[in-house]
């Protein structure tokens, strides 16, 4: 098995990160667009995306069978077929891809969720080491607005009610995403995220996401 | 009432719980026998007045499906497998296990951890890896583990059974041969030493499943039986620690006849 840090592809691997509402979806699509029109050959591939898994998955939302522990199990099964089967081949043909969500938010969600820390991690050892891994960084107040004001209504397991903080899914929701972002701000220096202020105009952010990934593309072409 | 006590990272919330059930583990390589014995010590515990759970592999509601279903198809990569299994295996712990457990319960269980990192390291996963997952199982007080000389000793246990050569079983994703049958020998086979190599570590109680079902039945019986009414417990320390030539702890004046063959075999090969 061979662990973090340690794969040699010839492919280039970007991922965005971070809280729900900070933009990253967009920053991403936007990305793709260009490096496509660059003549670039791209993959895409989504957090939560196993055709293995999407049944199970899905079953257990719907059913509410997760304990934290077999959230966080379930996800890293989705995520190993997602390296087997999207992110690894495509990295040894040569191609960029792009990935809505990495490791890191496991480790984000499940230590939010009381998983222990370096069992998580250790979990997750065979994940490859993005070329660069954006984190998005968004106040709050402001993730959590765009995301109420966007959706009528949250989910059980994605508002943190499975956690029984409160019976108020906005209330819990709030518990919930900061208990993550604060996660995710201990993972910036561990894993050397690039942090991009989701705070800024769409434009300026690609702008900067753009000037990143072009100085790692210089040798593919 | 006794602690729980992990292999390694303990499950979130339950470190300092108590239960007062036994978990006793039925291991072995395919063909084995495990179910048949299993029924026959569920109906011999039950006539005496012990409340039994019986689970086994893939049995969870959370991914006993998923599981049968990835293995129809021919996509199910090896992390990916791994993975699954562990999912059903927390599963069935947390939701299953536990709970009788608390409540008092016998719990047998057909294969455990150690059937699922046997597989996985046959297929080149990385033991700390596989064992860092499997930390959050809770340490049986028992393992028996019945064990066959030969991998083609269970060949005419599978084919009577009306089972037939299963992919899985046989390995086929190893690529090793070219046929069922030379697969699963050769599967089998990898799957015995790595049964031998986990026995000291974790203290397996060897059973000798060579021999006719009702002689494997009566030593389980009289293992299980002591556990279950003397409160017999196993030895409660995480196995990594523990030098692999310490034996299972049976009383010397009744040792589990196979155990003593087992160990002889082992000296012999390793001298």
């Amino acid at each position: 098995m061979i662990s973090y840090g340690q794969h040699r592809f010839p492919g280039k691997l970007f991922i965005v990160e971070g809280t729900d509402g900070s933009g990253k979806s967009t920053q991403l699509a936007l990305l793709h667009q260009w490096l496509r029109s660059e003549g670039h050959t791209v993959f895409f591939s989504e957090w939560n995306s196993s055709p293995l898994v999407k049944d199970t998955s899905r079953r257990a939302k719907k059913r509410r069978l997760f304990t934290p522990t077999t959230f966080s199990l379930l996800h890293a099964t989705d995520f190993a077929d997602r390296t087997e089967r999207d992110i690894i081949p495509p990295l040894k043909a040569g191609a960029i891809v792009l990935a809505d969500r990495y490791i890191y938010t496991a480790f984000a969600r499940d230590v939010a969720r009381g998983c222990d820390r370096a069992w998580v991690r250790e979990m997750y050892r065979f994940a490859v080491r993005p070329t660069v891994a954006f984190f998005f960084r968004a106040p709050l107040d402001v993730a959590i607005d765009r995301i109420v004001s966007g959706r009528p209504v949250l989910k059980h397991y994605e508002a943190g009610m499975d956690m029984g903080w409160t019976d108020d899914p906005e209330e819990s929701f709030t518990i919930f995403q900061g208990k993550i972002l604060e996660e995710y701000d201990r993972m910036v220096e561990e894993f050397d995220l690039t942090v991009i202020e989701a705070t800024r105009s769409i434009e300026e952010q690609q702008r900067e996401m753009r000037g990143i990934v072009s100085r790692h593309l210089k040798e593919l072409k | 009432m006794r602690l729980h006590a992990f292999y390694g990272t303990a499950l979130p919330g339950i470190e300092h719980d108590t239960y007062s059930g036994k978990l006793i583990v039925i291991e072995g390589t395919d063909g084995v026998g495990r179910s048949t014995q299993i029924a026959l010590l569920r109906s011999w515990l039950e006539s005496r007045g012990h409340a039994v759970l019986d689970t086994g592999m893939t049995r969870s509601v959370l991914a006993g499906r998923g599981i049968k279903e990835a293995k129809l198809g021919h996509t199910l990569g090896r992390l990916t497998m791994q993975l699954f299994y562990a999912t059903d295996f927390a599963d069935r712990l947390e939701n299953e296990m536990l709970p009788a457990l608390r409540a008092g319960f016998v719990v047998l269980t057909d294969r455990y951890i150690y059937s699922a990192m046997a597989r996985a390291l046959v297929r080149g996963a990385d033991p700390n890896w596989i064992r860092a997952i499997y930390g959050i199982a809770l340490i049986p007080d028992a393992v028996f583990y019945m064990r066959i000389r030969s991998a083609e000793e269970l060949v005419p246990r599978v084919l009577q059974s009306g089972r037939k050569f299963d992919y899985w079983e046989s390995g086929m994703d190893l690529h090793q041969a070219e046929d069922l049958y030379d697969s699963f020998i050769a599967y089998q086979k990898l799957m015995l030493r790595e049964f031998d190599r986990m026995s000291g570590e974790y203290g397996f109680r060897v059973i000798d499943a060579s021999r006719p079902v009702r002689r494997v039945a009566a030593d389980l019986r009289r293992a299980v039986g002591r556990l279950v009414d003397s409160g017999e417990t196993a030895q409660r320390t995480p196995a990594v620690a523990r030098p692999t030539e310490t034996p299972p702890s049976s009383p010397p004046s009744e040792p589990l006849a196979i155990d003593a063959v087992h160990r002889s075999e082992r000296a012999q090969t390793s001298g």
